[in-house]
């Protein structure tokens, strides 16, 4: 048989060719957020859409972040189906009143006679020396609420297939591309096909131990397992999340239960991080049949620092990864 | 405005029911059947009932957490009301959203909003897809004199300007935000709709406790907004003759502010004016009264008999 054609393309322009699509297959989408038109979006995903669908569907905004999202949970009360680009997960800050006080909250507190079909694309991560205020990992805070759902892709194949489900999606999806992945580079299909928010990947199989994660960590992870197998034979099975709410723990527990050793690996901080709960849900349902305790890589403690040497020993890394492995399960 | 009879006996029902409404949710607070916050509109019925009905039945209301009335003139029924504010099945929510946060989209009456200046930008937003969707509505927003200070006032009121939307940003300035003073918190003072001027909209201040004044700005201000030149604002003076909510202990006003503000009560006010002016009678007044007070007892028994939320059902409509 033939094989169907496969392009290989950029994360950059899997987004970009989804949002297309979107606007292609629906007239109530429309794009808003701050310099996504003229400029042609910060991290150029829109390049040449404002001449191609017109200023009333690609709009560019103030710099005003709580009502370039309160505007569009409205539109959305009022019919649309908008898509909001946040230049970026620190500047969701400004917005997190109409986040959480409002896109979650709606549906539930009208009983399902408003439904808000909004989609929240964000850049999150560090990493390039951009400083505290610029370098945040959040996403792990929205996933924390109710309401909300949160998906964040490591691939071109998942930043496409997610953008596809999230577009369809009749509640608040916050969508969040990390700054540092936009020109990895990976096959996807002309066919359709999307990717259903709430399923992990599992990257890579193994027996030996469980390595979760998400966005570029996923991506570490890959790294780290392919290094533990090199240097000592050892088996990682990589589980990307893709999703954090809601989360896919059948995938994450089941793998627990297989490999019995887990380390769970989060871009952001250590306290109060995402990785606990990614922890605590290991330990509730797989005890018994771990080896030992479930370990996290996190962010360090700390304001994200400039300095390149100083900012590179507060992330993990791959390298963090492999030696947390050897060193708590002895591989 | 050549008020008719009609009108007049409108004006004055719709009035006296809000009041009615608020006084007997008071008590049920006081018995403990309503629980949680619950912030009365007494006082400032003339600007709901001036400015709501002035409104086509696809024009979209937006409200703020003292939504009762607003929810009211646009036609809620009492009954779905009262049972949400008693946590009630038969609620507008079925009891998830309480007093502060009453929807109902067969009105297109949009949620009250407990967040002080969180409805502005949603309010833009729907006026957004109204001018998207080319449907010629326009949108109510109600904010209070607490929320022109915050961050979201300003950047609506910017953004509705800048894109020509339609919306009727409609300021009740009760001249408190809940216990301190608009003096104390607005750099502009009592004049806030001089700051809407700033962002390009038009703007007037007006008698909110004067129903028939209330009505004609509306509808100049809508027929404006409809005209598609953008938002223009109006800001209502009124006041609360209650406390910002019943846990309130009402220490931070003058005996004799609320006394004078008391003195021009709406509803008399306009009732008086209407049996001098031949418009209601006596026995209108007495028709009236009467009937709000069944509609009333009507909706606390409706409450009252309703059935708690089933518990299985708690999970239901967090995610569509």
């Amino acid at each position: 048989m033939m094989e169907r054609p496969v392009a290989e393309i950029t994360i950059r322009e899997a987004v970009a060719r989804g949002l297309r699509e979107a606007l292609d297959r629906d007239d109530r989408v429309f794009l808003m957020g701050e310099d996504i038109g003229r400029y042609e979006g910060s991290y150029a995903v829109t390049r040449g859409f404002l001449a191609d669908y017109g200023p009333d569907r690609v709009r560019d905004t103030p710099i005003a972040e709580s009502v370039i999202v309160g505007s569009a949970i409205g539109a959305a009360m009022g019919g649309l189906r908008p898509v909001v680009e946040v230049m970026t997960i620190n500047f969701m800050l400004l917005a997190m009143d109409q986040v959480v006080n409002h896109a979650a909250k709606l549906r539930y507190m009208s009983n399902g006679q408003f439904s808000i079909p909004l989609t929240i694309r964000t850049v999150t991560g560090g990493g390039g020396q951009l400083g505290a205020t610029h370098s945040q990992s959040l996403e792990g805070w929205f996933a924390s609420v109710p309401g909300l759902k949160v998906v964040a892709p490591s691939t071109p194949y998942d930043a496409l297939g997610l953008l596809r489900s999230a577009v369809a999606d009749d509640n608040p999806v916050i969508y969040a591309e990390h700054a540092l992945l936009y020109g990895v580079r990976g096959e996807v299909p002309d066919d359709w096909y999307d990717v259903p928010i709430g399923s992990a990947a599992v990257r890579r199989a193994g027996k030996d131990v469980t390595i979760v994660a998400s966005s570029r960590m996923a991506r570490f992870a890959e790294e780290a397992a392919a290094a533990l197998m090199e240097k000592s034979g050892h088996e990682a099975e990589v589980i990307d999340l893709r999703t954090l709410r809601p989360l896919d723990t059948g995938t994450i527990v089941e793998s627990a239960r297989k490999t019995g050793r887990v380390v769970v690996v989060d871009e952001a901080w250590r306290t109060g991080g995402f990785a606990g709960e990614i922890v605590s849900t290991v330990q509730e349902e797989a005890f018994d049949d771990l080896d030992g305790p479930v370990v996290r890589v996190s962010g360090a403690n700390l304001p994200a620092p400039y300095s390149r040497k100083l900012e590179a020993a507060v992330y993990p890394s791959p390298e963090r990864i492999l030696q947390a492995i050897e060193r708590n399960f002895g591989l | 405005m050549n008020l008719q009879r009609p009108q007049a006996i409108e004006f004055y029902r719709q009035m006296l029911l809000i009041r009615r409404f608020e006084e007997a949710s008071s008590r049920l607070y006081m018995q403990g059947k309503i629980r949680g916050f619950l912030h009365l509109y007494i006082g400032q019925e003339a600007v709901a009932v001036g400015a709501i009905p002035a409104l086509n039945a696809d024009d979209y209301v937006v409200s703020h957490y003292r939504d009762h009335g607003h929810a009211l003139a646009r036609g809620m029924d009492p009954k779905v009301i009262m049972a949400e504010l008693c946590g009630k099945v038969t609620g507008s929510s079925g009891g998830k959203g309480g007093s502060m946060h009453l929807f109902d989209s067969s009105r297109n009456f949009m949620g009250g909003y407990g967040i002080v200046g969180g409805q502005l930008p949603i309010a833009v937003g729907l006026a957004l897809a109204v001018k998207y969707l080319e449907q010629g509505r326009v949108v109510m927003c109600f904010f209070g004199d607490g929320a022109v200070n915050q961050g979201e006032f300003h950047e609506s009121l910017n953004l509705a300007s800048l894109w020509k939307l339609p919306v009727l940003f409609f300021l009740e300035n009760n001249l408190y935000g809940m216990g301190t003073h608009v003096d104390r918190t607005h750099a502009g003072g009592r004049d806030i709709y001089l700051t809407a001027e700033s962002y390009k909209v038009p703007a007037a201040q007006i008698d909110g406790m004067d129903v028939v004044g209330v009505r004609e700005a509306t509808t100049e201000a809508l027929a404006r907004v409809r005209d598609g030149g953008g938002p223009v604002f109006l800001e209502a003076m009124t006041y609360r003759f209650r406390g910002h909510s019943l846990a309130d202990p009402e220490e931070y006003r003058d005996e004799s502010e609320v006394t004078a503000w008391r003195g021009r009560d709406p509803i008399e006010w306009f009732g008086e004016l209407a049996v001098e002016g031949g418009l209601l009678s006596d026995a209108d007044v007495e028709e009236i009264a009467e009937e709000v007070a069944a509609s009333v007892r009507e909706s606390i028994q409706f409450a009252e008999n309703s059935a708690e939320p089933r518990l299985d059902t708690v999970y239901e409509n967090l995610y569509g």
